[in-house]
C-alpha cells in the first residue's frame, strides 16, 4: 500500500526525542535526537540491532518507559496531542485501545492461568465497557479472523494448549481487539518458525488492510522488512542513521551502516561459504561516542566521523541518511558490490537520484511537514 | 491424576509401616519395664499386667499384631492412664490441635500474602525494607520464643488477651499469632519474590499494554500466578507447624495433641508416644499428597496435562 | 550549520582500515569468582554486619570458657536469689540494667537489699538459685553452638557424600537413593528426635545425631542436583574422555562448584540445629543438668516469667539474634555466590 506523504492524515510524530536510563554505572542515552513520524495506513519499519533503541522508542509511545527511563527533551504527539507527560491515567486510555502492541516472544506474553476468552476480551471490558458476554462473542470473532482453527472449542482454553503460532496469533487478536490506530509489532516473528513468520506476516498485512490501522514494525532482519512496510527507519546506537521509502532505503542505501546490514543479508544469489558480517560491536551508550557512533566499525570511516555528528543529508523528499559521506567535501568511495549494483538498478529506474546533491538539513526536516518547526 | 494418587497413597502406607516399625522395635529397646512403678509389683502382679497387654507373647507376634491394629488407628491402651484407649486419648485432644495448626495456617497465609504483594508492588521503598525485616525476624525466631513473649508482654503486662486456656476464641489469638508467624514469614517472602519475578514478565507487560490499571494488573494477572506456586510450601509449612504446636500448646497450657505428647514422653507412655508418633506421620502425609493434589487442581498447566 | 564551519579538509580523509579501536576491549576487570562474591558479600550490609556478630558471638562464646563453664555456672547462692540485671557504671542508667525491681509499685534496689556490695555486678541478672545468668549465658550459647556444629558437621559429611553418590551414579542407584530420602524426609522431624532421645540418653550426641538425621536429606538432594548439572558441563564430560578416573575428577572439579552452594546450606542448617535443640530443651528433653543451653535457659526464663521477665527475655533476645544473623549471612551468602544477581 502505497501511501502519499503529502495526503494522507499525519498520526503520530516523534520530534527530538532523548531518553536516558539512570542505572548503578550512570545514564545510558539510550534514545539520542529521534526524530520521525507515522501516517494514517502506513507501515513504517524500524530496524537495528539489540541495543540500538528501537524497543526503547516503541515503549515510550505507550508510555511503558522503566521506572528509571528519563525522557530528557523532545515531544510525542499522537493525533496532535502530546503524549508525554499524560498521567498514568491517561495513558491506560491510550494503551490497548488506540495504540496496541504485539510482543516477540509469544510463548511468554500470555498469562498463563487465564483463560484465552478472556485475555483477549480484556481490552474490551476495560476500553469499552462490555458485558463479558458481549465481548467474549468479539473475542471468539477476533479469534476467527486471526485464523484460529475451530475457534469456539477453544476459547476457554489455556496459552499452554496453543502452539507458538497460534499464541502469537492470540496476541494479535488482544492488540485488535480494540480497532487501534496505531499497532506496534515488537519483533513479532522473531521467536517463531520461518514458515510460521510468514504466515504471522501476511495475517498483518490482510488486517492492516482491512482495518487501515497503521503499523511501526521493529525488527533486526532487513528481510522481513522488504515485503511489509512502506517506509525504513535504520536505528544504530540510539539513532535513527537513515530513513526513506523501502525502495529508497533498499536500492539506495547511504549509510555505511545500512551497506553492512544490507550486504550481510543473505539472498538467493548469495555465493556459497560468503556470508559478510560487520565486525565489531555497537558502542557503550553510557558513554557514547562522539561524531559518527558507526565510525569504530566503520570500514568507510573518515576522520569528521570522530569529531562531529553528521548531520542529515536530505536525498529526496522522503529520504534522509546521516553520513559525512553525503558531504561535498568527503572523498568518493566504492560501497560494497551488492550496494553497487542496486544503486545501478535504482538509478536507472530514479534518473533524477544523484548522491552529489544532497545537502545538509535540520534535524526536523526529517519530519513530514518539511520540518518547518 | 488417578493412578498418581494411588501411587502416592501405596508410598505413604509403606512409610508408615516403616514407621510403625521402627517405633516399634525401639519401643522394645528401651531399657527397663514399660510398665509405672514396675518396682513395686511382685513378679506374679507383673505377669499378670504383661499378659494383660500381651507382653508376654513372643516379640515377633507382638510386632505383626501391633502394626496390624495401628494400620487400623488401634493403638491399644495407655499404661498411664488405665484402660483408657490411646486412639480414644488421641482422637479427644485432636481438636484443639487441629483448630490452632489450621487458624495458624490460615492466619500466616494470608497476611502473609498481603505483605509480600506490597512488599513487591512497593518494591526498594521504606514499606519493602520494613517487610523483609519482618520476615526475617519471622523465619528466624523460633515460634517457642514468640510465644512465651506474646504470654509475657500481651497477656501478662497488658493483659489484653488470656495467657493460657482454650475457651473461647480470644484464648486462641496469642497461641495463632505465635505459631502463625512462621509460616507468614515464609510466604511473605516465597510471594514477594514470585510476584517481583511475576511483574517483569512478558505477559504483565502485555497486561500494561492492553492499558490495564496497576490494581487490574494485581488482582486479575500476577495475585493469581503467584499465589499458585505458594501452594507448594504448604506441605513444608505444616510440618514446620506441627513441629511448633507441640511447645506452643505447652506454653499456653493448650488440651491438645502436643501437649500431651510431652506429658507422655516425661512420663514414659510408651503407648501414647507410638500412637501420637504414628497419627503425626500419617497427618503429615495425607497434608502432603492433599497439597500435592489442590496444586493439580488450581494450576491449568498441570490439570490439563494429566 | 556551525559544526560545519570547524572541520578542514584533512577531516575528510578516510581514516586506515587498520586503526586501533575500542569497541572489542572488555570494561570489566576480572576479578576471581572468590573475591568476586567477597565483594558483594560486603555490599549487602545486613549480611555483613551478621557476619561480624557471629563472629564475635563465636569468639566470645568459646573465649568465655575458663570464667563460664558447667562448675562455675552451677554454683548456688541463696543470698543473691532472682536479682536484676545491673551494669557498671554509666551503664547501669540504660533501663531494664540498673539493678532495681518493683516491690509493691515501689522501685527498689534489690542489690542492696540483698546485701550484695556495690561493686558486684550481675550484668544479666541472677536466676532463682542465684546462679549468674551473664554466665550461664555464655555457656549455654556455647553448648548450643556447638551441639549445632557437630549436628553441621555430620549433615556436612553424610549428606555431600549420599548426594554425590546419587548424582553420580545416577541411573538405578540413583533412583533407590531418592525413594530413601523421599521416605525418610517424610517422617515428622520431632518423632525422630523423640525415638532417638528415648533410647539413647539425652545429651550433646544424641541431639546432634538427631539434627543431623533429620537435615541431611536437603543437603543431599540440593549437593545431587548440583552433581547432575555438573556432570553435564563440558569440562566434566572433557575430563572424562580424558581417561581421568571418576575420584579425581570429583575431588578436582566437582568440589570447588559445589562448595558455594554447601556453604550457603550448612548457613541454613546451623540455624535450624540451634532451633531443634532449644525446642528440645525447651520441653524438657534436651540437654540434662548440669550443663546448660540457650533452650534450658529459656525454660527456666518462661517459668520465671511472671516476676523476673528478664530471665526470659535476655536468652529469648540473644537467641534470636544468632537465628537471625545466621539467616541474613545466609541470604547473602546465598545472593553473592549467584553470578546472576551480578550488577
Amino acid at each position: 500500500m502505497e501511501v502519499s506523504r503529502d495526503m494522507a492524515e499525519k498520526i503520530l510524530e516523534v520530534d527530538d526525542l532523548k531518553i536516558n536510563f539512570n542505572t548503578y554505572n550512570g545514564s545510558v542515552q539510550a534514545i539520542r535526537d529521534v526524530s520521525f513520524d507515522l501516517y494514517k495506513g502506513e507501515t513504517l519499519a524500524i530496524v537495528g540491532e539489540s541495543g540500538s533503541g528501537k524497543s526503547v522508542t516503541t515503549r515510550s509511545l505507550m508510555g511503558l518507559l522503566a521506572k528509571n527511563a528519563r525522557v530528557e527533551k523532545g515531544s510525542i504527539t499522537f493525533k496532535g496531542e502530546e503524549i508525554i507527560g499524560k498521567s498514568e491515567t491517561q495513558m491506560q486510555k491510550i494503551r490497548g485501545s488506540e495504540i496496541a502492541m504485539i510482543f516477540q516472544d509469544p510463548m511468554t506474553s500470555l498469562d498463563p492461568t487465564m483463560k484465552i476468552g478472556q485475555q483477549i476480551a480484556e481490552p474490551l471490558i476495560k476500553h469499552q465497557h462490555y458485558s463479558k458476554k458481549k465481548a467474549w462473542d468479539k473475542a471468539l470473532e477476533m479469534m476467527k479472523l486471526v485464523g484460529i482453527p475451530n475457534a469456539s472449542a477453544h476459547i476457554n482454553d489455556y496459552p499452554h494448549q496453543f502452539s507458538g503460532g497460534m499464541r502469537q496469533r492470540i496476541v494479535i487478536a488482544i492488540a485488535l481487539i480494540d480497532n487501534p490506530e496505531i499497532l506496534i509489532a515488537d519483533e513479532p516473528t522473531t521467536a517463531l518458525d520461518v514458515t510460521i513468520q510468514a504466515q504471522i506476516l501476511h495475517l498483518m498485512k490482510d488486517i492492516q488492510e482491512q482495518s487501515g490501522s497503521s503499523i511501526i514494525f521493529i525488527t533486526h532482519d532487513l528481510g522481513v522488512v522488504a515485503g511489509m512496510a512502506d517506509r525504513v527507519a535504520v536505528m544504530y546506537a540510539g539513532e535513527i542513521i537513515e530513513i526513506g521509502k523501502v525502495d529508497e532505503v533498499f536500492n539506495f542505501p547511504q549509510h555505511p551502516y545500512t551497506w553492512g546490514l544490507l550486504n550481510s543479508m543473505p539472498t538467493t544469489k548469495t555465493e556459497r561459504g560468503k556470508l559478510e558480517v560487520i565486525p565489531g560491536t555497537p558502542p557503550d551508550l553510557l558513554n557514547p561516542p562522539v561524531g559518527d557512533a558507526f565510525a569504530a566499525r566503520n570500514h568507510y570511516a573518515i576522520a569528521a566521523d570522530e569529531k562531529v555528528k553528521p548531520p542529515f543529508f536530505k536525498l529526496s523528499q522522503t529520504h534522509y541518511a546521516a553520513t559525512w559521506l553525503l558531504d561535498e567535501r568527503a572523498p568518493e568511495v566504492e560501497p560494497p558490490l551488492e550496494v553497487q549494483k542496486r544503486w545501478a538498478r535504482f538509478q536507472a529506474e530514479h534518473p533524477e537520484a544523484d548522491r552529489s546533491k544532497a545537502v545538509a538539513v535540520e534535524n526536523a526536516a526529517v519530519l513530514g511537514n518539511g520540518g518547518g518547526k | 491424576m488417578f493412578k498418581y494418587i494411588i501411587k502416592r497413597l501405596a508410598i505413604i502406607v509403606l512409610t508408615l509401616v516403616l514407621i510403625i516399625s521402627a517405633t516399634f522395635f525401639l519401643m522394645k529397646l528401651m531399657p527397663g519395664s514399660p510398665l509405672a512403678n514396675a518396682e513395686r509389683l511382685s513378679a506374679s502382679q507383673q505377669k499378670m499386667i504383661e499378659a494383660q497387654y500381651g507382653l508376654d507373647k513372643p516379640v515377633i507376634v507382638q510386632y505383626v499384631t501391633y502394626l496390624w491394629d495401628a494400620l487400623h488407628f488401634d493403638f491399644g491402651v495407655s499404661f498411664q492412664f488405665a484402660n483408657q484407649e490411646v486412639s480414644t486419648l488421641v482422637a479427644q485432644r485432636l481438636g484443639p490441635s487441629a483448630q490452632l495448626g489450621l487458624q495458624a495456617l490460615v492466619f500466616g497465609l494470608i497476611a502473609g500474602t498481603g505483605l509480600g504483594a506490597a512488599a513487591a508492588v512497593r518494591r526498594n521503598t521504606k514499606t519493602d525494607t520494613f517487610l523483609s525485616v519482618l520476615a526475617v525476624l519471622g523465619i528466624s525466631i523460633p515460634s517457642f520464643v514468640f510465644a512465651a513473649l506474646l504470654q509475657y508482654w500481651i497477656g501478662l503486662k497488658l493483659g489484653w488477651l488470656p495467657i493460657a486456656g482454650w475457651k473461647g476464641f480470644a484464648a486462641t489469638v496469642l497461641p495463632t499469632i505465635a505459631l502463625g508467624m512462621s509460616p507468614l514469614a515464609t510466604s511473605a517472602r516465597f510471594i514477594r519474590t514470585e510476584m517481583v519475578d511475576v511483574l517483569g514478565s512478558d505477559y504483565i507487560e502485555l497486561a500494561r499494554a492492553k492499558g490495564l490499571s496497576k490494581n487490574e494488573i494485581i488482582w486479575k494477572h500476577a495475585l493469581r500466578n503467584s499465589l499458585i506456586p505458594l501452594v507448594t510450601l504448604i506441605g513444608p509449612m505444616a510440618v514446620n507447624l506441627l513441629t511448633g504446636s507441640i511447645v506452643v500448646e505447652n506454653i499456653f497450657s493448650i488440651p491438645g495433641i502436643g501437649s500431651q505428647f510431652v506429658d507422655s514422653i516425661l512420663t514414659n507412655d510408651y503407648q501414647i508416644i507410638m500412637g501420637t508418633t504414628i497419627v503425626y506421620s500419617m497427618m503429615l502425609m495425607v497434608v502432603l499428597l492433599l497439597t500435592d493434589i489442590l496444586y493439580g487442581i488450581i494450576d491449568p498447566r498441570i490439570r490439563l496435562a494429566e | 550549520m556551525s559544526e560545519k564551519v570547524n572541520l578542514t579538509a584533512d577531516d575528510f580523509q578516510l581514516l586506515p582500515a587498520d586503526r586501533q579501536t575500542d569497541s572489542d576491549k572488555i570494561l570489566k576487570p576480572s576479578v576471581s569468582f572468590l573475591k568476586d562474591a567477597w565483594r558483594r558479600l560486603k555490599k549487602n550490609k545486613g549480611a555483613f554486619i551478621s557476619l561480624w556478630v557471629l563472629v564475635f558471638v563465636f569468639v566470645v562464646a568459646f573465649a568465655s570458657t575458663p570464667i563460664a563453664n558447667s562448675k562455675v555456672t552451677a554454683r548456688q547462692d541463696v543470698t543473691v536469689q532472682n536479682l536484676p540485671a545491673r551494669l557498671p557504671g554509666v551503664l547501669g542508667d540504660i533501663p531494664g540494667f540498673t539493678g532495681e525491681g518493683k516491690l509493691d509499685g515501689t522501685k527498689v534496689d534489690q542489690y542492696e537489699s540483698a546485701g550484695v556490695s556495690d561493686k558486684k555486678n550481675y550484668w544479666f541478672g541472677t536466676d532463682q538459685f542465684g546462679r549468674d545468668i551473664f554466665k550461664r549465658v555464655l555457656y549455654g550459647t556455647r553448648i548450643s553452638l556447638e551441639v549445632a556444629l557437630i549436628a553441621t558437621l555430620m549433615d556436612l559429611v553424610f549428606g555431600v557424600t549420599y548426594g554425590i553418590i546419587s548424582g553420580w551414579r545416577g541411573g538405578k542407584t540413583d533412583i533407590v537413593m531418592q525413594r530413601i530420602i523421599e521416605i525418610v524426609s517424610s517422617i515428622p522431624n520431632l518423632v525422630v528426635f523423640v525415638l532417638l532421645i528415648l533410647v539413647m540418653k539425652p545429651g550433646m550426641l544424641s541431639i546432634s545425631l538427631g539434627i543431623a538425621l533429620t537435615s541431611w536429606t536437603s543437603m543431599a538432594r540440593l549437593v545431587r542436583a548440583q552433581v547432575l548439572t555438573a556432570k553435564e558441563q563440558d569440562y566434566i564430560l572433557a575430563a572424562r574422555t580424558l581417561g581421568s578416573s571418576t575420584w579425581r575428577i570429583g575431588l578436582r572439579h566437582l568440589v570447588p562448584n559445589l562448595s558455594s552452594t554447601i556453604i550457603v546450606q550448612l548457613m541454613f542448617t546451623i540455624p535450624s540445629a540451634i532451633f531443634f535443640e532449644a525446642l528440645l530443651s525447651f520441653i524438657g528433653l534436651g540437654i540434662p543438668v548440669p550443663m546448660a543451653s540457650l533452650g534450658t535457659l529459656l525454660n527456666d526464663g518462661q517459668k520465671a516469667m511472671q516476676f523476673y521477665p528478664y530471665q526470659l527475655v535476655i536468652p529469648a533476645v540473644i537467641l534470636g539474634i544468632i537465628m537471625i544473623a545466621f539467616n541474613l549471612l545466609g541470604d547473602g551468602l546465598r545472593d553473592a555466590f549467584d553470578p546472576r544477581t551480578k550488577d
